[in-house]
């Protein structure tokens, strides 16, 4: 398989050429995945938090089906978004399909189950340490949500990079709704499939490894700021 | 102040763990709980702070029912600290904004010096010393200016030190007005401390009398028997 | 207090999608195009609808997917031109009122791919029926689309003209990958089995291994490609002045050179064949 040395060496000369397709296509799929993670985390973390602080009837199978959330396969909720984005459906009005909003509302339902689900066990632990000081200090239970949350952001944090791996590594959602049309909706996933399809092989895992190379980026910047708002020895 | 308590009874799924109880404590000076596990100490506190709520009974301070307000001016140290996942001058702040205390920059650095943590003030709370995490438990709870503090064990597990340190913090929060009701299984420190004991067993307060007189001439069987040094059960 | 903040920034982040997807689809005029993988992945419609955006200033986007999917999509008005190649179900389309009018565009041929080795011997064949009984009878391996694409469509009319169930075969030595064209010879590569495959889609493929075209020159082996016009009478928000104007242009004299003119590897891919038009 002499596609592998040359997909590494590939991979590198496009980085280097400062190929501006690639760097579109990187651009997009950044913009694309970090918008859905950011929608998720404001969606996810208050009904994970509100889950794991409140009790009522049937949570526990609420927590079930979150948790089962988690395991939708991404050209379901492809298929889901396109039947409601679609002109012929109830959201064809938007004008979205097509286009890099569409890709955002998958992958940001995609990430969202992710978000809420495992925040809720996060948050669910902090509160278990927490809530009889709470309860002691009189504290409201939106602040000692707050609180929760702002403790709880070391590992809130790889939460969220949970969610950015799934979504910046789907193809089935975005390739459905965003149609990986040139210029316009082609992220990196997209472009491996297309690769992929005209056997070009060497290619596209050139454009995997780019892919990889972008998300150990994210993971290191990620961990870099953690590393300046909370010390190792404090997480 | 002062506390009344009347017929008070705490029962989980009809097992009763403590009570009847009846109990009336003044203000000012320490008083320290004792008796075996499983007499009702860390019951009886959390009853009185208004964690648990109690099966019958009633409790009052200063001839008011237990409410948010009255629990407001209260604090409560738990016998394992709970801290929050910031410095130590961010975990002070916190109860100062709670309480919207003015100046809070001047109270939290008198109360860290109080603490003698004013050299770690800027150090994740979780990072600090057994001993240190209590005193920081101990002046975040009076950052809440409390009229009662509630202390369940605070150093039961403190070398002599580090429990030295917490008993003179504790005298200093007296000598300011603060009633202080304390849980411990050490009579050597209820005896540094306490101004009067509360002796449990089996659930129910088998005598309230002055330290002195407690350790002189303990009422009770099982006081006697706990201060020999004999195994209560 | 929390929640009112929190409601907040959904708000925040709401309208932020909701502007960023309006600004990408106000940006200029655009019309979508539903397609088939073969015109994408040969590198045709790139290669020529630059000439067409710079003459109209009407950008076209590309969803390359099967022509079974391409239609449905049209009906369900997810694209303003039609452009596939499946001429039945193309007819129907327009019958059924969803198109406006069919019109033929360009056309290149079917071939049958397969190992140096052939093991069933149909190399050189130019009757495509006789060497599908010859794969059968051989029980060699053949890797369908098995996707109700227009290839798919061919290769099932290419079978019943064989009398042969491949059906009672599926799983057998015929194999439905229910993919696209690339996938499709990715496996079929991969597995040593023969492939249907347009020749436009073949000659741009990269990883043929030792394949080679086997069968070729078959009557019935015509590929025809038809553009319709997706009819505003089913879909309001079809953009039919810029789609009519893209169907005048690609069947008009600049975009029948263009399409002749596209090479790849030296080889014409398509053949324009324009000035026949099936309401």
């Amino acid at each position: 398989m002499q596609d592998f040395a040359g997909a590494f060496t590939l991979a590198f000369s496009l980085l280097a050429s400062f190929d501006a397709d690639l760097y579109e296509i990187v651009g997009l799929s950044l913009q694309v995945t970090l918008s859905a993670v950011l929608i998720a985390a404001l969606i996810g973390l208050p009904v994970g938090a509100l889950i794991a602080t409140t009790r009522f009837p049937g949570r526990g199978l609420v927590i079930v089906v979150l948790n089962t959330l988690m395991g939708l396969p991404p050209v379901v909720i492809g298929l889901l978004v396109y039947m409601a984005l679609s002109n012929a459906g109830p959201l064809g009005v938007l004008r979205l399909l097509y286009t890099p909003g569409a890709m955002i509302i998958a992958q940001a339902l995609l990430v969202t189950p992710i978000v809420a689900a495992l925040s809720r066990q996060v948050i669910e632990d902090r509160h278990g340490e927490c809530a009889e000081l709470f309860r002691s200090m009189v504290v409201s239970w939106g602040r000692a949500i707050a609180t929760l949350l702002w403790d709880a952001r070391a590992a809130l944090l790889t939460v969220a990079l949970a969610g950015f791996g799934r979504a910046i590594a789907e193809v089935g959602a975005v390739i459905i709704v965003g149609g990986n049309i040139n210029h316009v909706t082609r992220v990196m996933t997209t472009a491996i499939a297309l690769e992929t399809s005209k056997g070009d092989l060497a290619l596209a895992l050139a454009l995997g490894i780019v892919l990889l190379i972008v998300a150990i980026a994210v993971n290191g910047a990620v961990s870099a700021l953690r590393a300046g708002t909370v010390p190792a020895s404090h997480v | 102040m002062p506390l009344v308590v009347e017929g008070l009874r705490y029962a989980i799924a009809g097992r009763p763990l403590l009570g009847p109880v009846d109990l009336r404590l003044d203000h000012g000076g320490i008083t320290a709980v004792m008796g075996p596990n499983g007499a009702g100490k860390s019951v009886l506190l959390r009853l009185l702070h208004g964690l648990v709520r109690a099966s019958s009974g009633r409790i009052s301070w200063a001839g008011r029912a237990l409410d948010d307000g009255i629990r407001r001016r209260q604090a409560m140290v738990f016998q394992k600290p709970v801290l929050l996942r910031r410095s130590v001058a961010a975990n002070i702040d916190f109860a100062l904004k709670l309480r919207a205390v003015p100046d809070i920059a001047g109270r939290r650095d008198e109360l860290m010096r109080l603490a003698r943590l004013d050299h770690v003030a800027q150090r994740p709370a979780r990072v600090l010393s057994g001993g240190e995490q209590q005193r920081l438990a101990i002046v975040r709870a009076l950052a809440l200016e409390p009229d009662v503090l509630f202390l369940d064990e605070p150093t039961a597990s403190l070398d002599p030190a580090a429990t030295l340190a917490i008993e003179d913090l504790a005298k200093t929060v007296r000598d300011r007005g603060v009633k202080i009701i304390l849980i411990t299984h050490d009579a050597g420190q209820a005896r540094r401390l306490a101004d009067d004991i509360v002796f449990l067993h089996g659930g129910r307060v088998t005598e309230h009398t002055p330290a002195t007189r407690f350790f002189e001439r303990p009422a009770s069987a099982e006081a006697a028997a706990f201060l020999a040094g004999k195994i209560v059960l | 207090m929390y929640g009112l903040r929190s409601l907040g920034f959904v708000a925040v982040a709401a309208l932020a999608l909701a502007s960023l997807a309006i600004g990408s689809a106000r940006a200029g005029d655009f019309i979508i195009i539903q397609s088939t993988t073969s015109t994408q992945n040969s590198g045709l419609l790139e290669a020529i609808l630059p000439e067409f955006t710079e003459k109209t200033g009407i950008e076209v986007r590309v969803v390359a997917v099967g022509t079974g999917q391409a239609i449905k999509n049209a009906k369900n008005g997810d694209g303003d031109v039609l452009l596939v190649h499946a001429r039945a179900a193309e007819v129907k389309f327009v019958a059924e009122g969803w198109g406006v009018k069919r019109h033929d565009v360009m056309y290149n041929d079917f071939v049958v791919v397969g190992p140096a080795a052939d093991p069933a011997g149909i190399s050189g064949m130019s009757d495509a029926v006789a060497a599908l009984k010859k794969i059968a009878a051989a029980e060699a391996p053949f890797a369908s689309r098995g996707d109700d694409s227009g290839t798919h469509t061919k290769e099932r009319a290419l079978w019943d003209e064989t009398g042969i169930d491949v059906a009672a075969a599926s799983g057998g030595w015929y194999r439905e990958t229910g993919s696209g064209m690339g996938a499709t010879l990715n496996a079929g590569v991969g597995m040593g089995a023969y492939v249907l495959t347009d020749r436009a889609t073949w000659i741009a493929f990269s990883n043929k291994g030792d394949f080679r075209v086997l069968v070729e020159g078959d009557d019935r082996l015509f590929n025809p490609y038809g553009v319709i016009l997706v009819n505003r009478q089913k879909h309001k928000r079809v953009k039919a002045d810029e789609g009519q104007r893209f169907i005048d242009w690609l069947t008009g004299a600049d975009g029948q050179r263009a399409i002749a003119g596209f090479r790849l590897e030296g080889q014409q891919l398509f053949f324009p064949n324009a000035g026949g038009a099936t309401n």
